[in-house]
């Protein structure tokens, strides 16, 4: 690991102050099990590290489920989030997504907001002897396009990147609509969770649109008919403590058995958190039935493109959604 | 914080859900942690270790497995992959149960830390769950066993060992390559038990 000054705030002041003082190589470390993990494999090299574990007694640290919506602090952990009964019973697919990723003892660690901004768990990215990553080293190239590319995106690539965005609450949360909260240098600002990711495009290595030493300081779920109704599932190669080869959120607003609305996220497939409007489109004011949830998925991967070793994930993918889809209008609420 | 930047940021609070951060801004959240001026000048860390206070002067790199067995001496908690993947490394964190390897020593100030040359009581007696561990043969080469304890005995504080299912799905962050996932699942369950009875 590379040296670098460490140093604890106490106040949601002080870490602002340390993200306005220009420095570029600053990290805000919280749980810690991306930002340590790749600072041992040289991928991430802060100079400056500011811990900043302290602020989760403040309201950083809350879960407050109120009657407009659910506000998660950024530095709620996960487990915490995933155990707690309201959300259960409320937002299911919330809860769902915390507990079926990592392990517990990640899960006590990982904070919600350093979840959200995990690392692609692309090989090529995590290794640092591989001369091309266009996300690590810009302009270097992209290994992952003639390698071995059976976990890589099949939505949302570019000709520079098809590494695929590794987490689930994501999904949840864009999904369900969630406001992101943000402070910075500049003062506080709000945006879509859906805005918080870019795509690889020509610039691979830029992941979101938080500017420099700006934080999360928490999400908002708007409260809706299709919260309730909600539902993670995540089809991986072993059924525990394993990222998904495809994984759904699907929430339904249901009228007896036609889709008044539904909120539909795909991970696993895709290079940021994906939200597929277009099976959403399909299936609005249908009834739930073989034909138009096929179309559904069919629509969602309308536009995958699919690289040598992974091409199975559109299939996978279809039927991931479409079961997603039963389980969601099979719920008892 | 300079009277123009507190002006700054309560002017640009726009929603309730800012405002509540922007009060939260001044709240003073915990007692000075320790910092470094420079990469090169180490840190004063205090981790309370066992029910000990143990004070070390540290690289800022260094982490909290290392800190443990480098520089306290305590072997017990192992190196297995020190990528966050194994749980070979787990120990208690204010009786949660987080993995050492990916957890700068700095960062616990002052928490309590568990390990398992702390689970033997005055007496000198075996954790239930390191006798159940025993009683089950529950382990071969036995590298992965303290963190399998470790974890263990959170999963069955944090009410995780209902079933086998539930025990092996709360278990799955501690890998085993001698494969004694069986007898581990069936140690969990008889420990339980003994973990629940008084005394």
């Amino acid at each position: 690991m590379r040296p670098f000054s460490f140093e604890s705030v106490t106040t949601a002041n002080d870490a602002i102050a340390a993200g306005a003082s220009g420095d570029g190589g600053m990290e805000f470390l919280a749980g810690g099990t991306t930002l340590i993990d790749l600072m041992k494999l040289d991928v991430m090299r802060p100079t400056r590290v500011v811990d900043i574990n302290a602020l989760a007694r403040t309201e950083l640290g809350r879960i407050d489920v109120q009657r407009q919506g659910l506000r998660l602090g950024a530095l709620v952990r996960m487990a915490e989030a995933a155990e707690h009964a309201d959300i259960n019973t409320v937002y299911p697919a919330v809860a769902q997504s915390l507990r079926l990723a990592a392990s517990q003892q990640i899960r006590n660690m990982a904070s919600l907001a350093g979840n959200v901004l995990q690392r692609t768990r692309c090989p090529y990215f995590r290794d640092v002897s591989y001369e091309q990553c266009n996300k690590r080293e810009p302009g270097s190239g992209c290994a992952a396009l003639d390698g071995i590319n059976r976990s890589h995106a099949v939505l949302g690539t570019s000709d520079q990147c098809i590494a695929s965005y590794p987490g689930d609450f994501a999904q949840a949360l864009i999904a369900l609509g969630a406001i992101v909260d943000i402070a910075g240098p500049r003062g506080m600002r709000d945006i879509p969770f859906a805005a918080l990711h870019r795509k690889p495009g020509d610039a691979p290595d830029i992941e979101t649109t938080l500017q420099s030493g700006e934080m999360i300081t928490a999400f908002f779920i708007p409260a809706a008919l299709w919260t309730r109704r909600s539902v993670f599932l995540k089809i991986r190669d072993r059924e525990s403590y394993e990222f998904a080869l495809a994984s759904a959120v699907v929430a339904l607003d249901l009228e007896e058995d036609k889709v008044r609305d539904v909120r539909i996220a795909l991970g696993g497939v895709a290079t940021i958190p994906w939200r597929a409007t277009a099976a959403e489109a399909v299936l609005k004011g249908k009834v739930l039935s073989a034909r138009s949830k096929r179309a559904a998925a069919d629509a969602a991967f309308a536009d995958a493109h699919a690289h040598e070793h992974n091409a199975f994930k559109i299939e996978l993918g279809k039927r991931t959604l479409i079961r997603a889809l039963d389980q969601a209008a099979a719920m008892e609420i | 914080m300079d009277p123009d930047r507190r002006k700054f940021l309560s002017a640009s609070v726009s929603t309730a859900a800012t405002a509540a951060f922007a009060r939260a801004l001044n709240a003073e959240a915990a007692p000075a942690q320790p910092s470094s001026k420079s990469a090169h000048e180490p840190l004063d860390v205090t981790i309370v270790v066992n029910g000990r206070e143990r004070r070390m002067a540290l690289d800022p790199r260094t982490t909290l497995l290392d800190a443990l067995r480098e520089h306290l001496g305590l072997t017990g908690t192992k190196k297995g992959c020190d990528h966050g993947q194994c749980g070979a490394c787990t120990v208690l964190a204010q009786g949660q149960r987080i993995l050492s390897c990916l957890t700068l020593a700095a960062s616990v100030q002052n928490r309590d830390v568990t390990t398992i040359e702390g689970l033997i009581g005055a007496s000198g007696a075996l954790h239930p769950m390191q006798q159940a561990f025993i009683d089950h043969d529950a382990f071969q080469c036995g590298y992965c066993t303290p963190g399998q304890i470790m974890s263990a005995i959170a999963c069955v504080h944090e009410g995780h060992a209902g079933s086998d299912g539930e025990i092996r799905e709360y278990m799955s962050g501690n890998l085993c390559r001698c494969g004694a996932y069986p007898n581990i699942v069936a140690a969990v369950n008889d420990a339980k038990t003994a973990m629940a009875s008084p005394g």
